[in-house]
């Protein structure tokens, strides 16, 4: 089974690529399902499962969803080789850009798209950065100069990322997309023992632990203050 | 580069200087550090806080001006002089009955077959230079020889550009600005004339002039068709321009592919308008996923193309008389 994990910011068009790749996958023959992982809610699942795609739905509720991402990828795995999938890909949703679900001996692709501004590629973090294929999405509403600039943009954060402009609406550049998906030679048979490409932030403050109160007094473990500076007279 | 300082670096590369921008990496004050050394005097906590990898971000910064010195060095080495389709099939399995066809810069081609007859098909196989690699079998040659992967992979140097009707500019800057982020982007030596340059063009194609601190998003419907096109044409580094369509109003979509051709792009053009279809030499029809038929337009159809451009000047005419207010004369 070949594994490929997509991450990208919300509404990035994760989702609408991944069916288009998936419809080009089927007509070649590959069986393809997928895994969703967000925080409160997605109706991703139904988008898949109406799509004929073997689906299954993880919401990290109180946890983050990246560190609920890395404590189930491993079991998730072991679904879809129950499943005789070829291909398994787990979509998440980037939410706080620090935090990136890519393991290293994995490919990992991150969606973002032209709406989202020419800072966006700067904002995000490891979720960009140590992505080895970038799609961006979107292309069809802006213009050619913000599309050069945008992808100028994520090349400059990210120079060994292959780029591919993807229409989520029409497909255009999903075929060209599951050609470097999808690589019948490449098998993983478990993730155990892989590694993460960027470790998770370590932090656990008073707040991760539950707690609700406002004030210094009740802030424990990893606390960090803002500098303010001196007040403006 | 390992050992220059990065002083050095950015008097030799000043594009370097974006590469940190981008990676919100401030060396104002650290110039006479090498980039390695500048990475070190980050502190654990500081690395781990800005989500840092000093040997990767080396190791990008190596590849980001390979990448660059490559892009720059581009223009001049190997410019595009034809495009060549090889044939495919079509969706029934049926071989497209042609056996090569070259277009040449500063030539137009219009593309013109119902909706879902396989344009987008065959714009994706330019853009990807398919090589018998997509669901067509079609192969693209550029100069007549298989493309180098360059075309393919590298972000900045993309073999199509598109303009469609659907387009919009989502950027809160000025005319100004806009023009002169691309052309910094472009690595365009001079900014400031290249942005006069497309400034006249696109307001020759406008119906209704603009100015340089107008903000892109109040631009009309053809003022931004007009500056989209005229950028597109003097500072987008792809020699071949995909058009979906352009709308009628408010832009002299004539003198807007006369630009085109003059900057020596390909222009393929996907329409159903009768004006803009017949100024094109030759028309693809497309049916079923393949191109069915080539066809050169005739003295017969260029004569009628007169004709309609007649009638559409009568209408030009009355809209504007409108909108100035007058009767109808
Ligand atoms: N115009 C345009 N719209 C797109 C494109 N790709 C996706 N969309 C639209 O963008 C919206 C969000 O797309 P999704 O695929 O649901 O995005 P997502 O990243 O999966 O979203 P979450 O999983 O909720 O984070 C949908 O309305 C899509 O139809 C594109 O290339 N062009
Ligand atoms: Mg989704």
């Amino acid at each position: 089974m070949n594994l490929t994990i997509v991450s990208g910011p919300p509404s990035s068009g994760k989702t609408a690529v991944i069916l288009k790749t998936i419809a080009a996958l089927k007509s070649r023959g590959v069986k393809v399902g997928v895994v969703k992982f967000d925080c409160l809610y997605t109706d991703d699942d139904k988008a898949y499962a109406e799509a004929g795609v073997p689906v299954q739905k993880g919401l990290s509720g109180a946890l983050c969803p990246d560190h609920f991402f890395a404590s189930n990828i491993e079991e998730i795995v072991r679904w879809g080789k129950q499943s005789e999938l070829d291909l398994l890909i787990t979509e998440s949703a980037g939410l706080c850009n620090r935090c990136s679900p890519y393991l290293k001996q994995v490919k990992g692709v991150c969606v973002i798209d032209n709406l989202s501004g020419i800072n966006t590629p700067r904002k995000i973090g490891p979720l960009l950065k140590s992505a080895d294929l970038v799609v961006i999405t979107k292309g069809d509403i802006v213009s050619q100069a913000e599309r050069e600039v945008f992808a100028a943009r994520v090349s400059s954060v990210n120079p060994r990322a292959l780029i591919l402009p993807v229409n989520g609406l029409t497909g255009q550049g999903a075929y060209e997309l599951s050609t470097l998906l999808y690589n019948p030679d490449l098998q993983v048979e478990t993730v155990q023992g892989m590694q993460l490409r960027f470790p998770m932030p370590a932090a656990l403050c008073s707040y991760c632990l539950g707690e609700t109160r406002i004030g210094q007094a009740f802030q424990l473990g990893n606390v960090k203050k803002m500098d303010l500076g001196e007040p403006e007279a | 580069m390992t050992n220059q300082t990065l002083a050095q670096l950015l008097a030799q590369q000043p594009y370097a200087a974006d590469f940190f921008k981008q990676n919100k990496l401030d060396i104002s004050g650290f110039e006479q550090l090498t980039p390695a050394e500048y990475l070190a005097h980050f502190s654990p906590e500081e690395l781990e806080d800005r989500a840092l990898e000093p040997e990767r971000l080396l190791a990008d910064l190596a590849l980001y001006l390979e990448q660059m010195r490559d892009f720059l060095g581009l223009d001049e080495q190997q410019p595009l002089r034809t495009l060549t389709i090889l044939p495919g099939r079509d969706k029934a399995g049926q071989a497209e009955d042609f056996e090569r066809l070259t277009l040449h810069t500063s030539e137009i081609v219009s593309i013109v077959g119902p909706t879902g007859s396989g344009k987008s098909r065959l714009l994706a196989d330019i853009e990807w230079a398919a090589q018998g690699d997509t669901p067509t079998g079609r192969r693209i040659l550029i100069n007549d020889a298989p493309p180098d992967p360059q075309w393919r992979y590298s972000s900045r140097h993309k073999l199509v550009a598109q303009l469609s009707q659907n387009m919009n500019f989502v950027m809160d800057l000025t005319v100004q600005g806009f023009l002169q982020l691309h052309a910094e982007s472009r690595l365009h030596p001079d900014p400031a004339a290249v942005t006069r340059e497309i400034m006249t063009a696109a307001n020759r194609l406008a119906g209704e002039a603009f100015a340089l601190d107008t903000p892109v998003t109040s631009l009309s419907g053809g003022q931004s068709r007009a500056l989209m096109i005229a950028d597109t044409a003097i500072l987008s580094a792809s020699p071949i321009v995909l058009i979906d369509e352009i709308e009628n109003a408010g832009i002299d979509r004539k003198r807007a592919l006369e630009l085109l051709v003059a900057q020596d792009k390909i222009v393929l053009m996907a329409t159903h308008d009768p004006l803009l279809a017949l100024m094109a030499n030759r028309r693809l029809v497309i049916n079923n996923g393949g191109i069915c038929q080539v066809l050169t337009t005739s003295p017969a159809e260029k004569a009628k193309l007169g004709q309609l451009q007649q009638l559409d000047a009568v209408i030009a005419a009355a809209r504007q008389q409108l909108r100035r207010g007058q009767r109808l004369s």
